[in-house]
């Protein structure tokens, strides 16, 4: 690994920590997230919500979108590249976005390699499900981690499980002998120097941050003491009845997760959330954390 | 002697690393995201992150508390977004801040992310040497590490702000009485970090002078 650029990308997302990262589609949308407290925005040309229902190929976000975005506010900018698609994120390399997320919601470009990440000088972030697809990310380059979820679904179960999943594979690994941490490493697809780390610090080298179906400042705040250090909210916000407040709403659930009163006076007096959807309704193909691997 | 406890604003931003970093030089630490919670500390730092959520997120009564300790001498250290909030002026663009420290700062005057940087070896000036040698007899004053993520950048400064390291010519650790603050981040330098043991130093004698 390059250990500099490494080390300011990392950097960055520790700068994130203890916020949230809102998805917005325009330069209205990202002023009301910075007004709210976002730590972030990420810059797209339709929220998972819309993908989901209009179907067809999500590509990186109409360039003129994320421009304008960018220039209406002074936090982090990120945007996403498809799965793979290593010239979308040239592309945004060169634009200067902050960040990229190669993520899941859009349509994956290659089916057998990811970005690497590593040959750029931007930091990524990268969806996963348990511990082992967060290890390949990392070995790839990414800076950040995110736990997928089930984006655009309002459904906070799967974020759930794949925040569990991680954190506890995690303190497993604590308590498993060199020789077993080799086997791991095979089983996982990943480096054993990886995964030896990973047992010895009790937590992944990156900063591991939650998404996919939050809806509410409640939900945000689930995944922080289930150990999530920042929270990425999709269609959650601008998909309900009163973004502004739930966007301040949900910032404030963050910084306090551990104050069930706090968290009592933000979820107070908000308009509906987005509507939500069974995720055992989805199709096969419906469910976008099947993509990557 | 009072409980060794620093306070870290823990609103949002890169508390952690400020923490680890205390805690390798012996500190204990308290996070902090409620005005009660300024009570017991002898020292404060407040974290890079971003300075428009860190504003956003502190109440009233929190900002009224920092600031009156603040102003009866609480040593504080603030880094990068820490740096915008306690400055005089913010531009780039112009926001509010505390105004307790007197710079006028360029918010992400660096650049953006791409043009964030490591510089290896930062210069102390002639008196960040003399403050060092003063305050921490057996610390060497050879260069120090940088890192600067979409870094603020100081423009001005008033007569009663020192510069401790500069870059070319250009301040980015200044100290004013009781407040030290860089627009860099010592908390993800390798190693020790020099400016901490620095502020740790302020911190001791705060307490002392309570005892």
């Amino acid at each position: 690994m390059e250990a500099e650029p490494l080390r300011l990308k990392v950097g960055l997302a520790e700068m994130l920590k203890g916020g949230v990262i809102m998805d917005v589609i325009n330069a209205e949308q990202a002023s009301i997230a910075e007004e709210a407290g976002a730590v972030a925005v990420m810059a797209l040309e339709r929220v998972p919500a819309d993908i989901r229902r209009e179907g067809g190929v999500a590509r990186m976000a109409n360039i003129e979108i994320i421009e304008n975005i960018m220039r209406a506010v002074s936090i982090p900018v990120m945007a996403k590249v498809r799965i793979g698609h290593f010239v979308e994120a040239q592309i945004l390399e060169s634009l200067g976005v902050d960040f990229i997320d190669e993520s899941e919601v859009l349509t994956p470009a290659d089916e057998a390699y990811h970005v690497k990440k590593h040959d750029f000088s931007v930091p990524f972030v990268c969806g996963a499900k348990d511990l082992g697809e967060a290890l390949r990310r990392i070995y790839e380059g990414a800076a950040m981690i995110r736990s997928k979820g089930e984006a655009g679904t309002g459904n906070i179960v799967e974020a759930v499980r794949h925040m569990r999943s991680i954190v506890t594979t995690i303190k497993e690994l604590g308590n498993q002998s060199d020789e077993e941490l080799v086997q791991v490493a095979k089983q996982f697809r990943t480096s054993y120097e990886l995964v030896k780390l990973v047992a010895e610090r009790g937590e992944l080298p990156v900063p591991l941050f939650s998404a996919g179906g939050v809806a509410t400042p409640a939900d945000a705040a689930l995944m922080m003491q289930l150990g999530a250090q920042t929270v990425f909210v999709g269609s959650g916000v601008f998909k309900s009845e009163d973004p502004h407040a739930r966007a301040r709403a949900i910032v404030k659930a963050v910084t306090h997760f551990k104050e069930p009163e706090a968290l009592l006076e933000v979820s107070r007096s908000l308009r509906g959330a987005m509507p939500g959807i069974e995720i055992s309704t989805l199709s096969p193909e419906e469910r976008l954390q099947d993509r990557g691997w | 002697m009072a409980g060794n406890t620093v306070g870290v604003l823990a609103l949002q931003g890169d508390f952690d690393a400020h923490i680890k970093a205390l805690q390798k030089l012996g500190a204990s630490c308290q996070e902090v995201r409620r005005e009660s919670e300024l009570d017991s500390i002898s020292g404060l730092v407040i974290p890079g992150g971003e300075s428009t959520a860190l504003l956003r997120l502190a109440d009233k009564e929190l900002i009224s508390k920092l600031l009156n300790r603040v102003v009866d001498g609480l040593p504080v250290l603030a880094t990068c977004a820490g740096l915008i909030l306690l400055a005089k002026e913010v531009l780039n663009p112009q926001q509010n801040s505390l105004g307790v420290i007197d710079v006028s700062v360029e918010r992400n005057g660096y650049g953006r992310q791409v043009d964030s940087f490591i510089d290896p070896a930062l210069a102390w000036t002639k008196e960040g040497r003399l403050l060092i040698q003063d305050r921490l007899p057996e610390q060497s004053t050879e260069n120090t590490e940088g890192v600067f993520i979409r870094a603020p950048r100081i423009k001005d400064l008033g007569p009663g702000v020192e510069v401790l390291i500069a870059r070319d010519t250009e301040p980015v650790f200044v100290r004013q009485k009781n407040i030290l603050a860089s627009s860099f981040h010592p908390e993800l330098a390798k190693g020790q970090s020099v400016v901490h043991k620095l502020f740790l130093s302020f911190v001791r004698d705060n307490e002392s002078s309570q005892d």
